[in-house]
């Protein structure tokens, strides 16, 4: 496993308590599991994804990833509609471990309240959030 | 014994059944027919099934032979934590071979099976006594299906109160198939997180329970191996509210004619018979799950019940309540035979036996074991303990690397990443059947291991080395599984 100076936390997108992150793209967010997150998980064989038009809140459950290890919900940054999903990861759920803010994305949503994306930790709020766990 | 218990000897490869068949070779002999041919309607036939051709030796070769490659409770030390893997003494399955009990039909007349009858009363009586609960149904398959019963008699009691509640509390330290029982019976779990000490605090119970909340599920022991002390005063804050207490039983082994589940508040709870009453587990099963209940919860019990009137015994539906049938017919009824058996032979005084040596082994290996592998949490355990790897951690050195290199040493490895509370979790579980020098012998395999992992961390990364099938690709076969040969 990494150790945390070697994580990928890059500075043009936020992070979540629970390991996800979210990217401003026009009105819409990307989201998906940070480097942190799909190192700890080890290896993920699958992902279940809602389907677009889907709803939620700000911090409920709408994915769920599979690894070896573990089963592991994964809660919205951001409330709002889902406008995309990122189907490859059907065929291909290594693209969360190869590309986690890349090809690995899990939804894009259209935000409801712009000032829940402000709300959520710049990368080095996040890696000293980290620090401070280990 | 001087030497280490794994070691290497002669293995051999062996091809599928289907590559080993030959036309014409056959391994049974039918009577001579003694009426006239009949041709079947068309409509009757076709096709036989693709099976090969084989002489018994064949067949007898071959299973043989895979069983050698396989390891169980009758091979070795098997501390599979929240399984109870203990020994199946052989008289059990003596017994469930009687001819009295494998020739009886399942709707054979009460009649003519007053044996198999009152085994199965008998059965629920002794459940009864050493769980402390008032009555028992014997129908339900496993564990998960005992759960799901539960949930049934919990749904039907808010029913006959003339209320209908949405939510269960759930807390984090219990089995993962409580939610999920729940959730299929279509409950809402909701989670509790465990305190510091990895118990449930009454105050975080009483900040969820409410009047739509059916109730709470426990496990308890809990899968930590703790006992949830504050179980009673949980259990009051759930009544105070109208709901009832569901206790995960499959940690009971810990705690057989010990604790008095129904004075701790406990109003429904499975057992597991092949965990906690030494039936076969796994592979050799199939399983069962009792589950008992207290009095206000009897009149919802699945039907039919069986009862005894002066010395004879009937089954009964006259249970306008219940919740119905959960089983074709009586449940595992061959399971419960040597769950019978093995009550039989021990007696209560050695049962209670069972259950005190489950947890000082299990307490003997935490004690030994915690200055070689990280103990998250440090307090007396009962029948099973967590470590973690997070002392390994630094050599880059995983749970799964040493819980595969415990192969090689001749070792079932423990329940690894369960529970979830703990990162990296390695759950070990010895039962009472081991013995000192058995679980001596786990404890140098494991300072051995810990040891290898400071000096030459690549040979874990590559173990096990010894079994007959090295290390798996788990990351393939999970993303890409091949569901057929």
């Amino acid at each position: 496993m990494k150790k945390i100076s070697e994580l990928d936390l890059p500075d043009d997108i936020r992070y979540a308590e629970d390991h996800e992150w979210a990217r401003l793209e026009g009105d819409k967010i990307r989201t998906g599991i940070d480097d942190y997150a799909q190192d700890q998980l080890g290896d993920i064989v699958f992902v279940e994804l809602p389907q677009v038009g889907d709803t939620f809140k700000k911090g409920e459950e709408f994915a769920t990833v599979e690894s070896v290890k573990a089963v592991s919900e994964c809660y919205l940054p951001v409330g709002g509609e889902i406008t995309a999903v990122n189907t490859a990861l059907e065929e291909s759920p290594e693209l969360v471990n190869k590309s986690p803010y890349g090809d690995g994305w899990f939804v894009e949503v259209k935000l409801n309240d712009p000032s829940e994306l402000d709300a959520l930790m710049t990368n080095k709020d996040y890696l000293e959030k980290l620090k401070g766990a280990e | 014994m001087k030497e280490p218990l794994g070691a290497t000897g002669l293995m051999l490869n062996e091809p599928l059944l289907w590559e080993k068949g030959k036309k014409g070779r056959c391994a049974f002999s039918l009577p001579r027919r003694d009426v006239e041919p009949r041709p079947l309607d068309r409509e009757l036939t076709g096709e036989g099934p693709d099976f090969p051709d084989l002489s018994e030796v064949d067949i007898v070769r071959h299973y043989t032979r895979l069983s050698q490659w396989n390891f169980g409770v009758d091979t070795g030390m098997y501390p599979l934590g929240s399984c109870t893997m203990k020994y199946n003494p052989k008289t059990n399955e003596k017994q469930a071979s009687l001819p009295g009990f494998t020739g009886a039909h399942p709707l054979l007349p009460a009649d003519l099976c007053q044996g198999a009858l009152r085994m199965m009363f008998e059965l629920e009586q002794y459940l009864a006594e050493i769980t402390g609960m008032d009555a028992i149904t014997l129908q339900p398959a496993a564990g998960a299906h005992g759960e799901l019963c539960g949930m049934l008699l919990i749904h039907a009691y808010h029913k006959s109160k003339g209320s209908q509640r949405s939510k269960i509390i759930v807390p984090d330290t219990a089995h993962g198939t409580n939610p999920a029982s729940a959730a299929l019976f279509g409950y809402r779990p909701v989670p509790v997180t465990s305190n510091e000490q990895g118990m449930l605090s009454p105050e975080a119970v009483a900040e969820l329970m409410d009047e739509d909340t059916a109730g709470i599920m426990v496990t308890n022991p809990n899968t930590l191996g703790l006992f949830e002390e504050n179980i009673r005063e949980i259990a009051e804050i759930v009544h105070s509210k109208g709901g009832l207490v569901y206790c995960d039983g499959a940690n009971v082994n810990a705690v057989m004619g010990i604790v008095k589940m129904g004075e701790t508040g406990v109003d429904v709870m499975q057992l597991n018979l092949h965990k906690t009453f030494s039936t076969p587990h796994g592979g050799g099963g199939p399983g069962s799950g009792p589950v008992c209940v207290n009095k206000h919860l009897e009149p919802f019990l699945p039907v039919p019940r069986v009862v005894e009137e002066n010395g004879k015994y009937a089954l009964s539906e006259n249970y306008p309540e219940s919740i119905g049938k959960l089983q074709a017919f009586h449940g595992s009824f061959g399971v419960m035979i040597k769950a019978y058996s093995y009550i039989c032979s021990m007696g209560p005084e050695n049962l209670k036996k069972a259950s005190q040596l489950a947890v000082l082994n299990a307490n003997y290996v935490k004690e030994k074991l915690k200055g070689t592998l990280h103990l998250p949490y440090d307090r007396p355990c009962m029948h099973e303990c967590v470590f973690s790897d997070k002392d390994q951690a630094a050599d880059n050195v995983t749970t799964l690397d040493m819980a595969k290199r415990l192969m090689d040493y001749g070792f079932h490895p423990p329940t690894i990443y369960f529970p979830l509370v703990v990162h990296g979790a390695i759950m070990v579980e010895p039962t009472e059947t081991e013995s000192k020098e058995n679980i001596d012998q786990f404890i140098e395999a494991f300072k051995a291991i810990a040891r290898e992992a400071g000096q030459s961390a690549d040979l874990l990364h590559g173990a096990p080395k010894n079994c007959k099938v090295k290390r798996l690709d788990e990351v393939t076969a999970a993303r890409k599984p091949c569901l057929a040969g």
